[in-house]
């Protein structure tokens, strides 16, 4: 049992969390896609813009004092969320739209989109050098230890408090993305928006107001992703390369412009990189004794190293079995 | 439009003299070979995205490949390497390797002997993870025994050009699997399999400690021509033998610059470019007038990672070491993409200008930014806010920030580059 615990630790918990991470990414670059027809690639930078505003939020609290039940990361997080928002209109509203205006194919966009990464990185840089930072460098990431009420069962199930926090946080965006989607007026003129732009804007849809609406949710939750990304490890400049990849990899294997398909694909990838690089000996340990000869002690299927190249893999499979992803994304 | 490339390239000589007068000598002469060197890459994506209008965001994974290449074949040989079990050992390891494709194809073929549908899914998976076993078994002590005998295979201690032949000839090789696994796909699906095959080339050689010491870095790599110790041991001053030394490699990468980019401006003019741009424009028609697009898009992404393969080996020749921890996305991906976008996509004059273009803005924004910083802060001061804090680390960033600005001035101003393709229309 003790075994199970341990697996049920490391990979289900933390294949929970960063499921959670690559879903709230993903979401964002499948609705940037669905919507303005372009592959964001900024987006990891704009997480990183996220993950850096609510730590200089977090700083000021501190700085004046404020305490709160919750660590601060999480207390500031709807402000930080709020001024993504905005800096993501902004940089619709400086990059994007005069290139949209002109008529520029999306690959132009993709273009523009690199030029947005370096100017985020570079300013990140410029202000925050390239050292990492913690939002835990002043409080205690608290532990939480659940003991199984089993017999001869020493380990306890282990998780922190943010991963508790960041998935609850997953929870609420995801239902309250769902009941907007689904139940608002402009939640469905956003979903007519993906399916057929065309037929949406001659059917009288403000495919303006839909645009901006897009760049405030998926600028959000970027900066959302981005924070608990900081949380749950630490805060670096280029955090961006490291995350841009399976983030888009979710949202190709959830379908392109599929809102539900994108946590779909983030919570498989989530849990692809956790069990690939889970050592699976140790669930064999248990048997050692039944045996006749001696078990091998390392069975991961790809060494810790590689764990960036799971999340390709299955981009690929997904891309040769079905190009459009498990949930039927748009093709432009 | 040839008037404006003329002036666009006497005030490029202009910028360089310029530097030149600034930096020194010794400094020009060591950009001038890195930016001939860029230049020779930025013709290759030139090739893949001007001519063939295929999105490779791996170029990074390219000139990887190209500084292993010639990493492998021109440093010295390591001895107790080869008088160890290692090369035993390691042909065991692509026996298996051998062994593992063989079930592999096997698998794949047996719908011959009868296995369709969902159990050829089934005997296809088995065998790719009874190959993927076969080979780690092999493998793996293999690895643990090469990295504590003898440290790593270490070279084959040949010419550095051959290198450099090879460099083009693997990256050919990867190529050809990405394209073959790529091709197919769609705009901004093939920029985000290329970026991940890339990002799989750079966790290989940065672990494979066996094969590329990882982060420990090799050097010294040897050059084709004298380095500037030969020819201090001749008696030529310390000051004066780095501007020979480096006059000599520029030489060499000029002469291979300048050879590759004849054949590439032939083939634009030729009916092979001609189709090239057909298939850009329209793959649909193009298609339909009994043109194999396929084929065709492989073979110009062949063509142009081999011209990465050689640059990148290239450069790392000149630099003497290979690191594979020091390979960035920012600096060997976008850098060349804002290089052809700049310069022109789909002109070579456009790619090279480009190209020599944004690398010396490159590597001067940093003294710049230094000098800015610097004259900001002596103001500051005096205006008692405090001067800025660790200018140096600060204006070491600034590059980041100026490609991001430049790129999107650019594509805002000059959408199709500052020498743009002329695009010929018979009436």
């Amino acid at each position: 049992m003790n075994e199970f615990i341990f697996f049920f630790n490391n990979v289900l918990i933390s294949g929970v969390v960063l499921g959670s991470i690559y879903a709230v990414g993903a979401i964002g670059v499948t609705l940037i896609f669905g919507i303005l027809r372009f592959a964001h690639f900024a987006h990891g930078d704009m997480m990183t813009m996220g993950g850096f505003i609510a730590f200089l939020l977090a700083a000021a609290c501190a700085a004046l004092g404020i305490v709160a039940p919750v660590p601060t990361g999480f207390l500031v997080l709807p402000i930080a969320m709020v001024i993504a928002a905005i800096i993501a209109l902004g940089i619709d509203k400086g990059f994007y739209a005069p290139l949209r205006k002109r008529g520029a194919k999306p690959v132009t966009l993709l273009i523009a989109s690199i030029g947005v990464t370096l100017i985020i990185q570079g300013l990140i840089r410029l202000f925050f050098g390239s050292g990492s930072y913690s939002f835990f460098a002043t409080e205690i990431k608290q532990l939480i230890r659940i003991p199984v009420p089993l017999p001869d069962v020493t380990r306890t199930i282990n998780f922190t408090q943010p991963q508790l926090l960041m998935v609850v946080c997953t929870v609420i965006v995801v239902l309250a993305l769902h009941f907007f989607l689904t139940r608002t007026r402009l939640g469905k003129a956003m979903r007519a928006m993906a399916d057929n732009a065309d037929l949406a804007q001659v059917s009288g849809i403000n495919t303006k107001l839909v645009v901006r609406v897009t760049w405030i949710i998926a600028g959000a939750l970027a900066c959302m992703a981005g924070t608990m990304l900081a949380l749950d490890v630490s805060l670096k400049p280029d955090l961006a390369f490291n995350i841009v990849l399976p983030i888009f990899a979710a949202a190709i294997v959830g379908g392109l412009g599929q809102a539900y398909g994108a946590i779909a694909g983030g919570f498989l990838i989530g849990f692809a990189e956790t069990l690939a690089i889970f050592n699976w000996a140790i669930l064999l340990r248990p048997f050692k004794d039944f045996v006749p000869f001696a078990l091998p002690t390392d069975l991961a299927v790809v060494p810790t190293e590689y764990k960036l190249t799971v999340a390709f893999v299955i981009l690929v499979i997904v891309l040769l079995w079905r190009p459009t992803g498990i949930f039927k994304g748009a093709s432009t | 439009m040839t008037q404006r490339a003329l002036i666009l390239f006497v005030g490029l000589f202009i910028l360089f003299l310029a530097v030149g007068w600034t930096m020194g000598a010794a400094n020009t002469s060591l950009l001038l070979v890195q930016s001939f060197a860029y230049a020779l890459i930025a013709l290759g994506l030139n090739i893949q995205w001007g001519y063939g209008g295929l999105f490779n965001f791996g170029i990074m994974g390219f000139l990887m490949v190209g500084g292993f290449a010639v990493t492998f074949i021109s440093y010295p040989v390591n001895g107790s390497f080869w008088s160890s079990e290692g090369p035993l050992m390691l042909a065991r390891a692509v026996l298996a390797f051998a062994a593992g494709a063989l079930l592999v194809v096997g698998a794949r073929n047996a719908h011959r002997v009868g296995i369709k549908g969902g159990w050829k899914t089934v005997l296809l998976i088995i065998a790719w993870s009874a190959a993927y076993m076969v080979y780690r078994s092999q493998i793996d002590p293999a690895v643990k025994y090469i990295e504590a005998n003898a440290g790593w295979v270490g070279g084959l201690g040949l010419h550095p050009v051959l290198g450099w032949a090879f460099g083009g000839l693997l990256a050919a090789g990867i190529a050809y699997i990405v394209g073959r696994i790529c091709l197919g796909l769609r705009t901004d699906y093939l920029a985000i399999a290329t970026i991940g095959i890339s990002e799989i080339i750079r966790a290989l050689l940065k672990n494979m400690d066996w094969l590329t010491r990882g982060t420990l870095t090799v050097s010294p790599i040897p050059w084709p021509t004298p380095v500037p110790q030969d020819l201090q041991a001749q008696g030529i001053s310390i000051a004066n033998s780095f501007i020979v030394a480096r006059l000599g490699y520029l030489a060499i990468v000029i002469v291979i610059l300048a050879l590759i980019f004849f054949l590439v401006q032939r083939a634009y003019g030729g009916p092979w470019g001609r189709m090239m741009r057909a298939i850009r424009d329209n793959h649909i028609a193009a298609a339909s007038m009994g043109k194999n697009v396929t084929a065709r898009q492989l073979e110009i992404f062949i063509l142009g990672s081999v011209m990465m393969g050689i640059g990148g080996a290239i450069l790392v020749s000149f630099s003497q070491i290979y690191d594979p921890g020091a390979y960035q996305p920012i600096n060997h991906t976008f850098l060349i993409w804002v290089m052809v976008i700049v310069g022109g996509a789909g002109n070579n004059w456009g790619a090279i200008f480009g190209a020599l273009l944004i690398y010396i803005t490159w590597m001067i924004s940093d003294p710049v930014a230094q000098f800015v910083f610097n004259s900001i802060s002596v103001r500051t001061s005096e205006w008692g806010w405090g001067a800025i804090p660790e200018i140096q680390s600060r204006a070491s960033q600034m590059r980041v920030l100026v490609l991001g600005l430049v790129i999107t001035v650019a594509l805002r101003f000059a959408p199709r580059g500052l020498i743009p393709e002329v695009v010929k229309r018979e009436a």
